[in-house]
């Protein structure tokens, strides 16, 4: 990525995850769009406050249950029929049955590996630098009991003077420059 | 009918519903933080714990010792023999692999059916699976003979071009129990990296916070990434669920497919699992006694958990039992000859008093006594009891394989067994080396998941404006 100049957002901490929700559904309803929230603990209403609804992680889940269970079944069938047929007690080289088991298995493996992967993926994650890690308040309060907004330099109603001002609004505790 | 047996004034229990809290009062988010990371981050290590990791470790030397001289010598310094081939190495499998069960049950299904009481349980309970299985699939692979062949069961193409049968149930346990191992770590990891986020943050010397800023991989707690989260969670619980009621179905099968009278019975599976997770909430109250007591954790891990898993364990106590009851019912209704001798040589044989010994640590003080709600919170008896349990259900599963083993059908090749000092040290080294495991995820993770006890209280619900204007 190349370095980036200026300003990243502005970062408004709240006391409340009511406070947040709250001024983070009237930014959205104004019209601002490049923002994020940022809290201690899962806080579906902020998602849905900024327009984040609907999340892909179940269907990156569902194609690798569906590949792993496949692929271990063909795996079973191609050894046992094709590449090292084996007579156990007469039973048919094709005794599908028995392969349910480890295919079952291989389901769950890849649904899983998929999920939580594809979830850290979708996040963007391992991701070890993010500007708003540079705000002085951030690291003191975003992962133990502060609740933050954030509005982006990238969104096109972004001005740093008028931004502050709307943020005041929302008396927050605070509100910093974050500096990529 | 609960309210009334339990004191009202005593300031653990809840005056709106008259049951423990699950959460101490007067908690906030900055004091759980604060709680759960001074046992990590504080630069002190207590006494205690160094007294503990040196009698683990030395322990853990001791399952080394064990294992060299086995790779050494070969099998027969066990007691394993003709015809009981299985013998402890197999016994401490099971057994090991059905303790790792309860943290999935607590970690995956309780979260499924939103118990949210389970939140401070649900770390170290994780911990606890992983460590168990890590102890189990030990025994597997030192009891095939040629460890260093281990890897034969994989569905590698050697260069002879050997490929694994996948007819038998031995070849199904290698996926169920390398598949639980996988999803089991990935599962803690994860539930994990929002914490290493919190540790990082609030570490004070630099290598703290390199090593829990990596190993969170830069989590930020943004919402976007939360609700991601969630959903994982949520999926990896619904995929966790059918895998641990999966893990030891197969390993019931190992005994189930085989012919052998008192193997060869359908209940296996159900009663495989049930026991599995009764052993389980055993070993989980014997972790978490002494933990909360040691770390003063009594307002996270409050009477309410202790009380509720002597619940589960009443539960599942009694499928067991039932379990028992069919095995004893089938013997006899069956009128298959080898099968009713089985049964009578289990209970009165020359290895009868196992058996008793087995209906009595599992049933007759368990399920008298917890039908109790003084003794499901009486935190010492509760401890002994837990120890009680996992004791019976190691005999359970020594009774199930030694003695089917030793008198099958022809008397002609009936034996015995008796177990040799190498043998035990293998099992207490494994013990041992369970407790070195997690003393060391005591001392340097976060042992109770603090986003999840975040959720837990009153402040992290959203109040309408008005009452938050007039309110608060």
């Amino acid at each position: 990525m190349p370095a980036r100049e200026g300003i990243y957002g502005l970062l408004a901490e709240f006391e409340t995850p009511g406070d947040l929700v709250r001024a983070a559904r009237q930014s959205y309803q104004d019209g601002w769009r490049r923002m994020d929230c940022y809290s201690p603990f899962p806080l579906e209403e902020a998602a849905e406050a900024i327009g984040f609804h609907r999340d892909k992680v179940p269907l990156v889940c569902l194609l690798g249950g569906l590949l792993g269970g496949s692929a271990m079944f063909a795996l079973e069938t191609w050894i046992s029929v094709i590449a090292f047929p084996l007579n156990i007690a007469g039973r048919p080289m094709y005794s599908w049955p028995a392969f349910i088991v480890p295919a079952y298995e291989w389901t769950i493996l890849w649904a899983g590996l998929s999920a939580a992967f594809g979830m850290l993926a979708l996040c963007g994650l391992p991701a070890l630098y993010h500007p708003v890690f540079n705000a002085p308040n951030f690291r003191d309060g975003a992962t133990t009991d502060k609740f933050f907004l954030c509005l982006e330099a990238l969104d096109p109603k972004f001005n740093a003077a008028e931004a502050r001002a709307y943020l005041e609004a929302f008396q927050p505790v605070s509100v910093v420059e974050v500096e990529y | 009918m609960a309210t009334s047996e339990i004191r009202p004034k005593d300031p653990g229990v809840d005056p709106a519903t008259g049951e423990y809290r699950v959460i101490g009062p007067g908690q906030t988010f900055r004091s759980i933080t604060e709680k759960i990371s001074r046992i990590v981050l504080t630069p002190r290590t207590p006494m205690g714990w160094f007294a503990y990791f040196a009698v683990a470790g030395s322990g853990t030397t001791m399952l080394l010792v064990a294992l060299t001289w086995l790779f050494l010598k070969g099998v027969g310094i066990w007691g394993i023999t003709q015809p009981v081939a299985w013998g402890f190495a197999i016994i401490n499998f099971v057994w090991w692999i059905g303790i790792g069960h309860a943290g999935t049950l607590i970690s995956a299904i309780l979260l499924l059916f939103k118990q949210q009481w389970r939140n401070s349980i649900s770390r170290f309970a994780e911990a606890m699976t992983i460590f168990a299985v890590m102890c189990a699939a030990t025994f597997p692979v030192i009891h095939v003979g040629r460890p260093w062949l281990g890897y034969w069961l994989l569905p590698l193409p050697f260069t002879m071009d050997v490929w694994p049968q996948f007819r038998s149930p031995l070849m199904w346990d290698t996926f169920a129990v390398s598949t639980y191992a996988t999803i089991s770590v990935v599962f803690w990891y994860m539930g994990m990296i929002p914490d290493f986020g919190t540790f990082r943050d609030r570490a004070e010397s630099k290598i703290a916070k390199y090593f829990y800023g990596v190993l969170s991989w830069g989590w930020r707690g943004s919402v976007r990434h939360w609700v991601q989260y969630e959903t994982a969670s949520l999926l990896l619980a619904g995929l966790a669920t059918p895998l641990v009621l999966s893990v030891h179905t197969v390993i019931s099968f190992d005994f189930a497919v085989a012919v052998l009278p008192g193997w060869h019975t359908t209940i296996f599976p159900p009663y495989f699992v049930a026991g599995a997770i009764y052993s389980g909430f055993a070993m989980v109250l014997t972790l978490a006694i002494p933990l909360r007591k040691y770390y003063h954790l009594e307002q996270l891990v409050t009477e309410r958990h202790i009380d509720n898993m002597g619940k589960l364990m009443l539960v599942t106590g009694f499928i067991v039992g039932y379990g028992y009851a069919m095995e004893a019912f089938m013997a006899w209704y069956s009128a298959d000859h080898w099968e009713a001798f089985t049964f009578w040589n289990r209970a009165f044989g020359p290895m009868g008093w196992s058996y008793k010994l087995l209906l009595t640590c599992n049933l007759f003080i368990p399920l008298t006594a917890l039908w109790s709600r003084k003794l499901r919170t009486n935190i010492a008896f509760m401890f002994v009891l837990s120890i009680i349990v996992n004791t019976g259900m190691w005999f359970e599963r020594f009774v199930i394989i030694v003695t089917s083993l030793t008198r099958d059908f022809l008397p002609s090749a009936w034996g015995t067994y008796r177990a040799t000092k190498w043998d035990y040290m293998t099992f207490f080294g494994t013990v041992a080396f369970f407790l070195f495991m997690f003393l060391l995820f005591v001392r340097f993770l976060p042992m109770i998941p603090m986003n999840e006890i975040r959720l837990l209280l009153p402040q992290a619900k959203i109040k309408p404006k008005v009452t938050a204007e007039a309110g608060d």
